[in-house]
C-alpha cells in the first residue's frame, strides 16, 4: 500500500511537470529546461520551510512564484529565437541552474539539501494540483488566451498580424510553465525530504518531454495520460521496471514513426465521445 | 604555467571541435539537432576500451576500428530512427534521437556500470620537460590526431566530389536531388562520418582523461552544442575554430577564476546563452563551409 | 484618406523589392493593387500590416504614423488582413478561428479565465462568440462553425479568413488574392461579398489577378511593376494605359 502511494505521488508530480512543459509548448516554445524550474521550486520551497519555518502550502507557492519569475526573465530572450536555438537556450539555462545549486553552500551545494519537513499528504496535494490543472486547461481551451496560445503555436506570424500580441502571449505561457514546474518541484522536495542538484539534470527535462509527446500534444489530456501511464506501468511490471528507460526510448522512436501526434489525439476524444453517446443512447432506448 | 594550461586547453578544445563538427555536419544536411551524438562518442570510448582490453592492438589500429564501428552505429541510427519518420511533424527527428539517447545511455549503464571505468594506457605517456613546462605526450598526440582528422575532413568536404554533393544537399535537398545527387545516400554518409569522428574523440578522451563512464556522452554533447553554436549552425570551419576557442577559454577560466567554485560549466553555458541572445548566427555565420 | 503610403521603399539585402511607392486609400473605397508576379504587391501588404519593416518612407493610418508599430497594434488600430496562401489555425474550429479575430479588442487574461472572478469574463466570451457567429453568417458559413478549419474546402477557408479579419471590425481590410483557387461560381459570390463589405463603409485594399473581378468592383486601381508604381486610376484608364499593357504583355516589337 505504501508502495502504491509512493508511485502514485510521483506520478502526480510528473503529471504536473509534463503540464509545465506543455503550456509553453502550446505556443510553439519547446523547453529543455523544465527540470531547472523544478529545481528552483524545490530549493525555494525547501529554504522557506527549513530556514524560515514557513508552512507547507505558502512555502510551495513561494517556490512556484520564484520559478515563475525566473521563467519570465528566461522567457524574454526566448522570444527572439525559435526551434533549435530555443532548445539550446533552455538547455543552457537548466544546466546553469543546476551548476549554481552545486556551488551554493547555503543550500548544501553538491552534497544536497537534507532535512526538508516531510509532507504526509503529498499524494493529496499533488492531485489537488493536478485537479487544478485539469480545470485550468479545460477552461483555457475555451477562452480568449487559450485560443491565442493555439494560434501562436500553429502560426505565430499570422497570429500577430491579426492582432495577437505574441510577445505577451509567449511570455505568459513561458513563465506560467515555470510556475507550474516550481510547484511540482516544491511538492517533490517535501515528499523526498532530501534534494540534490543531480535530481534536476537535463535528462529529467527530457523525460518530461517524453511523457508529453507520448501522451499526445493536441489536447491537454495527452501529457496527463502520458505522464501517468509511463510512470505507473513500469512500476507494476518487474520486467519492464528494469528496462524502463530503454523502453521509453524505443517507444518514443516508434511513436514518432507511427503516430507523431501521440496516443491521445483529437481523433481519440471524438471517438470516445461517439462511443459514449452510443452506449448512453442504447441505455436510454 | 599558463602556457601549459593552454596546451591542455587546445587538446580539450580539439575534442570539442570533433564533436561539434559531427553536430554541425548533420545539422547541415538534415537541419536536425542529433541529440544522440554524444552517446555515439560514449559508445566509441567503450568500443575503444574493449578493443584495447581484449586484443591489445596498437592505437593506430584501435582508433580506425573504433571509427568504423561508431560510423556503423551512426548509419544504423539514421536508418532506424530518422529515415522512417514522416516529414509532417517537424519535432519528430529531434524526439526520435532523444529516444536513441535514452536507449544508448541506459544500455551503457547496464553493460558497463554507472561508475567510471579506468581506461587502459594504450600508449605510454611521456612527460617532456621544455624549460619549466611539463607537456604530456598523450596530449600532443591527441591534439595531433584531432587536427589531422579535421584537416582531412575539411579537404574531403571542399575538394572531393562527394564533399561537394554534401554541400549541395545542405543547401537544398530538392536542388541536389535534381542535380542527380543521391540525397539519402549522402545523408547516410554524413551520419557515418560524423559518428566516426565522435568515436575517435571518444577514444582520445579515454586516453587523455584515463577514465570513461556512460555519462561522458552528455558532458561532451553539451560542450559540442555550445561549440556548434559558437561556430555557426552548419559551419564546419566555425566548429573547428569554435572548439579550440572554447577549450582554451575554459582552461583559462580555471586559472583566472577562483578555484573553490566549479565555474567551468557555467562559463560555457553562459557563453552559449550570450551567443543565443546577441548573435544566434555564431561567430562565423551559418554555412557548411566557406570553401 | 484613411491610409497614406509616402515614398515607401523596401530592400532585401540590396534587392529593391519596392521603391518610392506612394498610394492613398480613401475611406470607404475599394482600391485594387495589380501587377505581374514579383511586382511587389504582397511586399506592400506586408509593410502595411507590419510583417516587414520598411527601408524608407512613411505609412499613416487615420493620420497616425504606423510604420514603427508592431503588427498586432496595427490590427488594433483597425487594419484587418487575409493572406495569399490561407493561414488558418488548422486544429481549431472554424468559429474559434473567427473568434481569434477579436483578440486585441478583448481583455480576459490567463488568471481571470481560470478563476472567473466576475461575470465579466463570461459575458465577454459570449459577446466574442456572438460576434464571430454573426460574421460567419455574413460570409455564409454559420452551418460549418464547429468543423475543424483545415477540413474545409479551399474556397471556404478563404471566406473564414475574411470573417476572421472582419471580426476585428477593421476600417481597412487588406485582401491578398481572395479569389485565388476559386471557381467561377465562388468568385461571383466573393465579388458580391466584397461589395457588401464595402457598403458597410469599410475601405478595402485588394490584390487580385482576376482582372474581371478587379475591373468590376474597384474604385481605384494602382499598378505595380518591378517594385515601382507605373499607373493609377479608374478601371477604364488602366485598361487603356500603354505602360500597363506593356507590363502585362511584354514590350511589343
Amino acid at each position: 500500500m505504501d508502495y502504491l502511494i509512493s508511485v502514485a505521488t510521483i506520478a502526480g508530480i510528473y503529471i504536473i511537470m509534463a503540464m509545465s512543459f506543455y503550456l509553453p509548448f502550446m505556443t510553439g516554445q519547446i523547453s529543455l529546461g523544465q527540470a531547472g524550474f523544478m529545481a528552483i521550486g524545490a530549493y525555494g520551497s525547501a529554504v522557506c520551510s527549513v530556514k524560515f519555518g514557513i508552512p507547507y502550502v505558502p512555502a510551495i507557492l513561494i517556490g512556484g512564484s520564484v520559478a515563475g519569475i525566473v521563467g519570465f526573465f528566461v522567457g524574454i530572450p526566448a522570444l527572439r529565437i525559435k526551434g533549435i536555438y530555443l532548445l539550446l537556450l533552455t538547455l543552457g539555462f537548466g544546466e546553469i541552474i543546476r551548476v549554481v545549486f552545486i556551488n551554493v553552500e547555503y543550500i548544501g551545494a553538491a552534497a544536497g539539501f537534507p532535512g526538508i519537513p516531510y509532507q504526509d499528504h503529498s499524494l493529496l496535494y499533488s492531485y489537488i494540483m493536478v485537479f487544478i490543472l485539469i480545470i485550468f486547461f479545460s477552461r483555457l481551451r475555451k477562452s480568449r488566451m487559450g485560443r491565442a496560445f493555439h494560434a501562436v503555436g500553429s502560426d505565430e506570424d499570422a497570429a500577430e498580424v491579426i492582432g495577437v500580441n505574441i510577445t505577451s502571449v509567449k511570455l505568459i505561457a513561458f513563465s506560467t510553465g515555470g510556475f507550474i514546474a516550481g510547484i511540482g518541484g516544491g511538492i517533490f522536495a517535501h515528499y523526498q525530504e532530501y534534494i540534490e542538484p543531480l535530481m534536476f539534470d537535463v535528462m529529467h527535462s527530457v523525460e518530461f518531454i517524453v511523457f508529453t509527446i507520448f501522451g499526445g500534444i493536441q489536447i491537454f489530456w495527452g501529457p496527463m495520460f502520458g505522464a501517468f501511464v509511463l510512470t505507473m506501468i513500469p512500476e507494476f511490471l518487474r520486467v519492464i521496471q528494469e528496462w524502463r528507460m530503454e523502453l521509453f526510448g524505443a517507444l518514443l522512436i516508434i511513436m514518432m514513426i507511427l503516430r507523431p501526434q501521440g496516443v491521445i489525439g483529437l481523433d481519440t476524444i471524438q471517438g470516445l465521445k461517439k462511443v459514449s453517446s452510443r452506449i448512453l443512447g442504447r441505455g436510454l432506448s | 604555467m599558463i602556457f601549459q594550461q593552454l596546451i591542455n586547453g587546445l587538446m580539450l578544445g580539439a575534442n570539442y571541435s570533433l564533436v561539434a563538427i559531427g553536430y554541425t555536419l548533420i545539422f547541415g544536411v538534415l537541419g536536425l539537432l542529433h541529440f544522440a551524438h554524444g552517446e555515439v562518442l560514449m559508445a566509441g570510448a567503450f568500443m575503444g576500451f574493449y578493443i584495447i582490453l581484449w586484443t591489445d592492438l596498437p592505437l593506430y589500429i584501435t582508433l580506425p576500428l573504433t571509427m568504423i564501428a561508431t560510423g556503423a552505429l551512426g548509419i544504423i541510427i539514421d536508418l532506424l530512427a530518422i529515415r522512417p519518420l514522416r516529414k509532417d511533424f517537424h519535432l519528430a527527428p529531434l524526439l526520435s534521437t532523444i529516444g536513441v539517447t535514452i536507449i544508448l545511455q541506459n544500455l551503457a549503464v547496464k553493460l558497463f556500470g554507472g561508475y567510471g571505468t579506468r581506461f587502459p594506457d594504450a600508449i605510454k605517456d611521456y612527460h617532456f620537460k621544455i624549460g619549466s613546462l611539463f607537456i604530456s605526450s598523450i596530449n600532443i598526440l591527441t591534439l595531433g590526431i584531432s587536427i589531422f582528422l579535421m584537416i582531412a575532413l575539411y579537404f574531403f568536404i571542399s575538394k572531393t566530389k562527394i564533399g561537394k554533393a554534401m554541400r549541395a544537399v545542405s543547401e537544398s535537398h530538392l536542388t541536389a536531388g535534381l542535380l542527380g545527387v543521391n540525397v539519402d545516400w549522402i545523408v547516410l554518409l554524413t551520419f557515418g562520418i560524423a559518428s566516426a569522428l565522435a568515436g575517435a574523440s571518444g577514444v582520445m578522451i579515454g586516453l587523455a582523461f584515463h577514465a570513461i563512464s556512460p555519462f561522458i556522452g552528455l558532458t561532451f554533447a553539451l560542450k559540442g552544442l555550445v561549440v556548434m553554436l559558437l561556430g555557426g549552425l552548419g559551419n564546419v570551419l566555425g566548429a573547428m575554430i569554435g572548439g579550440l576557442i572554447l577549450g582554451m577559454a575554459e582552461v583559462l577560466a580555471i586559472v583566472v577564476l577562483p578555484t573553490e567554485i566549479n565555474l567551468q560549466d557555467i562559463f560555457s553555458f553562459g557563453i552559449m546563452i550570450l551567443i543565443l541572445i546577441f548573435r544566434p548566427t555564431g561567430l562565423f555565420g551559418t554555412r557548411i563551409t566557406q570553401g | 484618406m484613411i491610409l497614406n503610403i509616402r515614398n515607401v521603399a523596401k530592400q532585401f539585402n540590396g534587392f529593391h523589392a519596392l521603391s518610392n511607392i506612394g498610394v492613398d486609400v480613401a475611406e470607404g473605397k475599394i482600391h485594387a493593387i495589380i501587377g505581374p508576379n514579383g511586382a511587389g504587391k504582397t511586399t506592400l501588404f506586408n509593410l502595411i500590416s507590419g510583417v516587414y519593416d520598411l527601408t524608407e518612407g512613411e505609412i499613416r493610418f487615420k493620420d497616425v504614423v504606423i510604420n514603427q508599430l508592431k503588427p498586432h497594434l496595427r490590427a488594433k488600430l483597425g487594419i484587418g488582413r487575409t493572406f495569399q496562401i490561407v493561414r488558418l489555425f488548422g486544429l481549431m474550429s472554424v468559429l474559434e478561428n473567427v473568434m481569434i479575430g477579436t483578440h486585441c479588442k478583448t481583455r480576459a487574461g490567463l488568471l481571470k479565465t481560470f478563476l472567473r472572478f466576475s461575470r465579466k469574463e463570461l459575458t465577454e466570451e459570449k459577446a466574442t462568440r456572438e460576434n464571430a457567429t454573426r460574421w460567419l453568417e455574413f460570409v455564409g458559413l454559420a452551418h460549418k462553425a464547429d468543423q475543424t478549419a483545415s477540413n474545409l474546402p479551399h474556397a471556404e477557408q478563404r471566406l473564414v479568413e475574411i470573417a476572421r479579419a472582419l471580426a476585428l471590425d477593421p476600417e481597412l481590410i487588406l485582401l491578398d488574392e481572395p479569389a485565388a483557387g476559386m471557381n467561377l461560381n465562388e468568385t461571383l459570390k466573393l465579388d458580391a461579398l466584397i461589395s457588401k463589405i464595402n457598403q458597410m463603409g469599410k475601405a478595402i485594399l485588394l490584390i487580385e489577378h482576376n482582372m474581371e473581378l478587379v475591373m468590376e468592383i474597384s474604385h481605384v486601381i494602382t499598378v505595380l511593376n518591378f517594385g515601382m508604381k507605373i499607373a493609377e486610376g479608374v478601371s477604364s484608364e488602366i485598361q487603356n494605359n500603354p505602360k500597363v499593357i506593356e507590363a502585362y504583355l511584354g514590350r511589343k516589337k
